[in-house]
């Protein structure tokens, strides 16, 4: 099956101001694979996410979602299937009420009475948001926020997860809790994040962005190890795979 | 800038009551919006003078809120926010329309006062009902109405996306101004100098921001139309609101009530 691939091919991109922000980016995604994007601020990842539901147009290069290239004409379609969840969760959640946010997808498809009731409940039940249905978004928590935004992207039932850092601004448990919510999703599932522990949890496979350039490009763990690489690309290994913080040895089983 | 923020989390709560549920609520967003027209049309076309005649307005906005269980406290709060826009409008009225139209005893009462009084009314009125609207329908049900009684789309998205547009603002005019007061130690800090920039970043910031947000409706399938979820259809108890209230809406416009209770008590006294 090859619907749910991401094949980027020499992209490029230069803001009107003239920052280079992508040199020349190429990789492909498969069905079902859980990638991260990582790099240090300022590497292209944004902007690169910015392209993939076709916010950016590319200066030079092509994308393909599944089987359609990225055109005016499929464009809604690849918004439906590449579903983007934002960094900060205040810019995705602008309705007056949980409800009305994760409903604004499902009404814009066409969906209406109980079969938009039903998907809106299972979609809040499944980040576990069910009890907030009827707040104003506003008032929740961060945690809160970020499952309802996801919640919100859920509705579309899209094939593809684009998230861009959904850990930042987290507390611990809130981080655990949507960890193991993600891990749960079979979605192709594409991450940026400076939370390397995370990715080195959920993804499989990494891209290393640098100076809009794809340096690397692997499996997480070979990635991670090659330190060199990293302090090129002003990263670090997460904390996971550092030494003991107490005692300055290594730890097992890794 | 706190009562700033504070003012427009009251304008959030206002669009969470139109979550409730009453006869009022349930009605079709289109009937509310003819009727709350109709009240705004018969209010402001009296002539300058009239203060008498506008009273028995009050009867609609009183019966709504009685109905719709609106807090009438929090929609007198919102009124007093808008008296001195109020005030400074009529201000002058009195200075320079010294003709006296009332004597009461010695007591004499000069047009400017009346007119004055008039224009607190109406805006009481008028506004206190638009509030109302909201209260019970939500902004986004009151465009969509507006749009579907034949207003074109563009204008019903540009008043929407102007709505979004007001929190968008105020949050970041908050944030902002926050962080200058903090660093100013409260004196003035740069005084006025400051102020350009500041509203120069706040331009950009809000574009910025507002620019995210529009690209997270895009994101889920955003084609330049707002629809609800709210199913509602014009049936009969649409049509008996519309008749009844329009109905008596334009009778009080063209009969003057108070005048005629006055008459009548005058007539069986004599």
């Amino acid at each position: 099956m090859s619907h749910h691939i991401v094949q980027v091919k020499g992209l490029r991109h230069i803001y009107p101001d003239g920052t280079i922000a992508l040199q020349e980016v190429s990789f492909l995604i498969h069905h079902g694979e859980s990638v991260a994007i990582i790099g240090a601020n300022g590497a292209g990842k944004s902007t690169l996410l910015q392209h993939l539901n076709g916010y950016l147009t590319p200066t030079a290069g092509d994308i393909n979602i599944g089987d359609f290239p990225l055109t005016r004409a499929t464009l809604p379609d690849i918004r439906r299937t590449v579903g983007m969840v934002f960094q900060d969760p205040d810019d995705q959640l602008f309705m007056p009420t949980v409800f009305d946010d994760v409903a604004f997808g499902p009404l814009n498809l066409g969906l209406s009475g109980s079969i938009l009731e039903q998907r809106v409940e299972e979609c809040l039940s499944r980040v576990g948001a069910a009890h907030l249905r009827d707040k104003p978004p506003y008032h929740l928590s961060g945690g809160e926020k970020k499952r309802v935004a996801i919640a919100t992207v859920l509705a579309m039932s899209p094939d593809i997860l684009v998230m861009d850092e959904p850990t930042s601004g987290l507390d611990p448990h809130a981080r655990r809790q949507l960890l193991a919510l993600l891990k749960d999703f079979s979605h192709t599932k594409i991450f940026t994040s400076h939370d390397l522990d995370m990715v080195f949890e959920l993804c499989e496979r990494t891209i290393i962005l640098h100076e809009g350039l794809v340096k690397a490009d692997g499996p997480t763990r070979e990635i991670f190890n090659n330190a060199d690489l990293l302090a090129e690309c002003c990263l670090e290994k997460p904390f996971s795979m550092q030494n003991c913080a107490a005692c300055g040895r290594p730890k097992t089983g890794l | 800038m706190a009562s700033l923020h504070s003012a427009v989390l009251d304008l959030r709560r206002l669009e969470l009551m139109a979550n409730g549920d009453s006869t009022i609520h349930r009605l079709d967003a289109r009937a509310k919006v003819l009727v709350t027209l109709v009240f705004i049309i018969c209010v402001v076309s009296y002539t300058r003078y009239e203060l008498a005649a506008l009273f028995p307005f009050f009867i609609f906005p009183v019966v709504m809120v009685s109905l719709t269980g609106i807090p009438p406290l929090f929609i007198i709060g919102k009124l007093a926010l808008l008296c001195p826009f109020v005030l400074a409008m009529g201000l002058f009225n009195p200075v320079f329309d010294r003709e006296i139209l009332v004597q009461l005893g010695t007591l004499g009462i000069s047009g400017g006062w009346i007119s004055f009084a008039s224009i607190l009314t109406r805006s009481i009125l008028t506004v206190g009902t638009a509030f109302i609207l909201v209260g019970t329908t939500g902004f986004t049900a009151v465009c969509r109405a507006l749009e579907r009684l034949g207003m074109p789309q563009v204008f019903a998205v540009q008043l929407l996306f102007l709505y979004r547009y007001i929190f968008v603002l105020t949050e970041e005019s908050g944030r902002a101004s926050r962080a200058r007061e903090l660093r100013s130690c409260g004196k003035k800090g740069l005084g006025i100098r400051s102020f350009g920039s500041m509203t120069g970043h706040l331009l950009l910031r809000t574009w910025q921001r507002a620019e995210r947000v529009h690209m997270a409706m895009l994101a889920r399938g955003f084609s330049g139309e707002f629809r609800t979820h709210h199913v509602s259809r014009f049936g009969w108890a649409e049509i008996t609101f519309i008749t009844v209230w329009s109905g008596l809406l334009i009778f009080m416009r063209i009969f003057n009530i108070p005048h005629l209770l006055g008459a009548l008590l005058a007539g069986s006294i004599s």
